[in-house]
């Protein structure tokens, strides 16, 4: 048997480098063990402060919905949707008017804006790279970055001062201003996913240009017009500033596209501005009218937008 | 001489200043299958498309020669591509349904831009005529309210044709028809456009050569924009006249 | 089955009339013709809308502007009964309630951006930025009822004295006087919320859009995650962050209603934050309506006049940045 413990053993090479290590080289250890120790808190602290960052962008929507409710949901009565605003100072009433304001100043925009939008869109998706579609594009964003107070001055300017009173038609048309770069933006996006093989087909059965856009092209990108539209009612709804010059608001009720009008965010201002705790309370409780129509229609809008990504047309 | 339904006659075609077509002279014969065949980027897809005036809607696109149906120029000054459209009608390589219609309303689609009003019973014999000649009735006759999006592509694609068909146009332009589908589908269709022959004049446009020679009555061969010879199927195949057919046909290049 | 009859046209194929098949072929291109202007006017609707509003405002400015020239936005004198106008104070709260909400709101946004790209667990990444994003949903209005009735009490109950006399802040000049409520701050915080989502955005995606080569290249030297963003990710997505951040401030230039019910609209230049101010926007939202005579309608017109070209300028130089980005990709 042979002897396995006094064998010789293989005789292994070790480097002079690693069998003595020189004192620079544990000095340089020691060095990274130790940063290597700071870097790991920084990191940890970074990343800790990120986690913070996010908690503290979460939660002013949490917080303002939880006051919105708390605040408004015990004035949200039938009769706030169908009374008359009460004379200053007394408990009670509603905002009948201001809500049926609301939706006639957001039709009436929508009837002059949507057309343009839409027209414009169908302009920059079929002739992209024109002179005018590339002004239009740049221009579009610009007015959409606009403050919306130097829209309501500016129809103060074209629609009121000449006639010399305010109304319900310049309210409108202000709002209209601001929609029409939305939905142009939306509208050039979803013809522009319309395949040309479409256009082809459709052609080839004999249908002209126009029938095509307005038929085939538009019908089939229509669900993403109406979602980009949704979204820009949304926020022309909520929108104050321009109606302070040209809607102006109402005490009464008043359908009239040439009379001054009420609407929501004019009225939850003015009851905000107001000395009496009854005003503050229908405030929020229109605050909190407006804020859930916005909402639900933005929501509505976003997971509509998914889902159709699910399921594109070819 | 079978008559002929449609007269090409020095046609050329070009794509901004890129020839595509150069000075093509054919004649498609009346009730017959034509097939064009050639390597890609010969021209065969154009000059199909010059066939119901769809090049030109490709910005740049410029067309010079005539094309004659039944005599009259295509190209003329007078006539409406639109119109032209209904008497020649064209099935693309991919299948595009329409797809916020259902079955019938796709088959339907040509008839609505029609000068006149047609009644709903009206369209619906047409719906079943066509799709019965696209040999695609029997798999959709109970579901012709659903979304045209729920079909196979095979099945989409005889759905185009039959949404052609419902025009009751003269001729049929096939752009490669097949180039999509799955080896069964393709069957089909094949089936289908040698019994079209009998209503029909069909030209149909395909890479693939034996397609050619099984559905066709004459072929036609192309090479860079030329027409380079368009005889019988079989002699074509056969006996063809041309060094440069034979060897495309031989397999020595495309 | 009995052909229906196609309608193509009065006649059939077999008419020998020479016009015929030709005459079916003939048909006026009128509707496309007319599509094609249509479509365009509109188009066009939008350089004339921005040129009208251009012009409109600029025409009411003019007599102010003429009148008073630069003085304009350098005088505090703001007397309508004595026909002197200087929108400096408003000028000066503009800016300093606008870089202030960029204060608070950027790191924020930046850190949101980073959280979401790199910590966040998956499940909470659409949450998370679907809340954020909906930030810019909320009415101006709504955020400026819940400045005046929540925002201004917490402050003044609880954030300033702490930042007063808790971090002793009361001694520098910007946190010193009292605060009686509507102040610059309560503007600047309010403002910060409001554009937080529009810094927010675009920081998300130009950090998502770093390619992972260079992300993967910083971990393999041994990076540790911070150390990765600092040095890899956030110099790539730069110059694509400040056209974030200076769109956000287009924004807050321009905000009305919830500035103006916090912000306490006094014509006045103060060092402190805790003072009341204007701001370009509140001060015309306040004053248009009791406008005394045309001077004074004119001036608030000349103040629109300076915010739209304020504006367009910030927002110019935003798009440019962020263009500049999207084209290096």
């Amino acid at each position: 048997m042979t002897d396995m413990v006094n064998a010789p053993r293989p005789q292994i090479v070790v480097s002079p480098r690693r069998e003595h290590p020189s004192v620079s080289q544990r000095d340089y250890a020691a060095r990274t063990i130790h940063s290597m120790g700071r870097r790991k808190i920084v990191n940890a602290l970074m990343v800790g402060l990120t986690w913070i960052a996010a908690l503290l962008a979460t939660l002013p929507l949490l917080f303002i919905l939880f006051y919105l409710l708390k605040k408004g949901a015990s004035s949200l009565t039938v009769a706030f949707f169908t009374q008359m605003p009460k004379p200053i100072g007394e408990t009670g009433g509603g905002m009948a008017n201001a809500i049926v304001g609301t939706l006639i100043l957001v039709g009436t925009a929508m009837a002059i804006g949507l057309p343009i939008g839409v027209g414009a869109g169908l302009y920059l998706a079929e002739h992209r790279a024109t002179k005018l579609a590339t002004a239009v594009r740049f221009l579009s964003d610009v007015l959409n970055g606009l403050p919306s107070i130097v829209i309501g001055i500016f129809a103060w300017q074209f629609l009121v001062r000449p006639v010399g009173h305010f109304s319900a038609l310049a309210g409108a048309v202000a709002l209209a201003a601001m929609m029409i770069p939305m939905v142009t933006r939306t509208t050039e996006e979803m013809v522009r996913l319309v395949p040309t093989s479409l256009r082809e087909a459709a052609l080839a059965l004999g249908y002209s240009r126009w029938r095509t856009s307005l038929t085939i092209v538009l019908r089939t990108a229509a669900a993403g017009i109406v979602t980009g539209a949704l979204v820009a009612v949304a926020r022309i709804a909520g929108e104050t500033a321009p109606l302070f010059f040209t809607a102006l608001g109402n005490q009464f009720m008043s359908t009239s596209l040439r009379e001054a009008i009420a609407a929501l965010p004019l009225q939850i201002f003015n009851y905000a501005i107001s000395p009496y705790e009854s005003a503050h309370a229908l405030a929020w409780a229109g605050a909190l009218v407006l804020i859930g129509l916005v909402l639900i229609v933005s929501v509505a809008a976003r997971f509509a937008t998914r889902a159709r990504f699910g399921n594109a047309a070819d | 001489m079978p008559p002929t339904e449609l007269d090409v006659v020095r046609l050329s075609a070009w794509f901004g200043r890129q020839p595509a077509v150069r000075d093509v002279t054919v004649a498609f014969n009346e009730r017959e299958v034509t097939a064009i065949i050639g390597p890609s980027g010969c021209g065969k897809s154009t000059l199909l498309r010059c066939l119901n005036r769809m090049h030109e809607t490709v910005p740049t696109a410029r067309v010079e020669g005539s094309v004659l149906l039944h005599g009259t120029d295509i190209y003329g000054k007078d006539v409406s591509p639109i119109a032209l459209r209904r008497h020649i009608g064209m099935v693309f390589q991919r299948p595009s349904p329409f797809p916020t219609m259902s079955i019938r309303d796709n088959v339907a689609a040509g008839l609505r831009v029609r000068g006149k009003r047609i009644s709903r019973a009206a369209i619906d014999e047409i719906v079943e005529r066509a799709l019965r000649r696209a040999a695609l009735w029997d798999e959709v006759k109970d579901r012709l309210r659903t979304s045209a999006l729920g079909l196979s592509g095979g099945q989409q694609q005889r759905l185009c044709i039959a949404r052609a068909l419902a025009n009751d146009p003269e001729v049929l332009l096939l752009d490669e028809p097949t180039a999509s589908l799955d080896p069964i589908s393709t069957q089909k269709v094949e089936d289908l456009v040698y019994e079209l022959r009998q209503e029909v004049t069909v030209v149909i446009v395909t890479h693939n050569m034996q397609q050619a020679a099984r559905v066709s009555d004459r072929t036609a061969f192309m090479l860079a924009g030329d027409l380079v010879e368009v005889a019988p199927t079989a002699k074509l195949f056969t006996t063809p006249a041309d060094d440069r057919t034979e060897a495309y046909i031989t397999g020595r290049f495309g | 089955m009995t052909e229906p009859e196609i309608l193509v046209g009065p006649q059939s194929l077999d008419d020998d009339s020479p016009g015929g098949l030709a005459a079916r072929l003939a048909s006026a291109g009128i509707g496309d013709r007319a599509y094609r202007v249509v479509i365009t006017v509109f188009a066009a609707c939008v350089p004339l809308l921005l040129t009208a509003i251009a012009i409109e405002i600029g025409v009411a400015a003019w007599p102010a502007l003429h009148r008073f020239g630069f003085s304009f936005l350098i005088s505090s004198d703001w007397d309508p009964v004595n026909g002197a106008f200087g929108a400096a104070p408003a000028l000066y709260g503009t800016i300093v309630s606008s870089i202030l909400a960029l204060v608070i709101a950027a790191p924020l946004a930046i850190g949101v951006a980073i959280y979401l790209s790199e910590f966040a667990p998956s499940w909470l990444r659409r949450p998370v930025s679907f809340l954020v994003d909906l930030l810019a949903a909320v009415p101006s209005v709504v955020y400026g009822l819940w400045g005046i009735f929540v925002l201004i009490p917490l402050l003044r109950t609880s954030v300033v004295p702490f930042l007063k006399d808790t971090l002793h802040l009361g001694a520098t000049p910007l946190f010193s006087g009292p605060n009686y409520g509507p102040s610059m701050l309560a503007a600047g915080v309010i403002l910060a919320i409001m554009v937080l989502p529009y810094i927010s955005a675009v920081a998300r995606e130009v950090v998502l859009a770093v390619p992972r080569s260079q992300r993967e290249a910083a971990l393999a030297l041994g990076a540790t995650r911070w150390e990765m963003i600092w040095g890899a990710v956030l110099p790539f997505a730069r110059s694509g962050i400040i056209g974030g951040v200076i769109l956000g401030l287009g924004r807050a230039l321009g905000e009305t209603m919830a500035v103006t019910m916090v912000i306490g609209n006094t014509h006045e230049i103060s060092a402190s934050l805790l003072a009341p101010g204007y701001t370009m926007s509140s001060l015309i939202a306040n004053q248009f309506s009791e406008a005394t005579g045309d001077l004074h309608l004119s001036a608030l017109m000349a103040v629109g006049f300076t915010l739209l070209v304020v504006t367009l300028v910030v927002n110019g130089i935003a798009r440019w940045l962020v263009w500049r980005v999207a084209r290096h990709d």
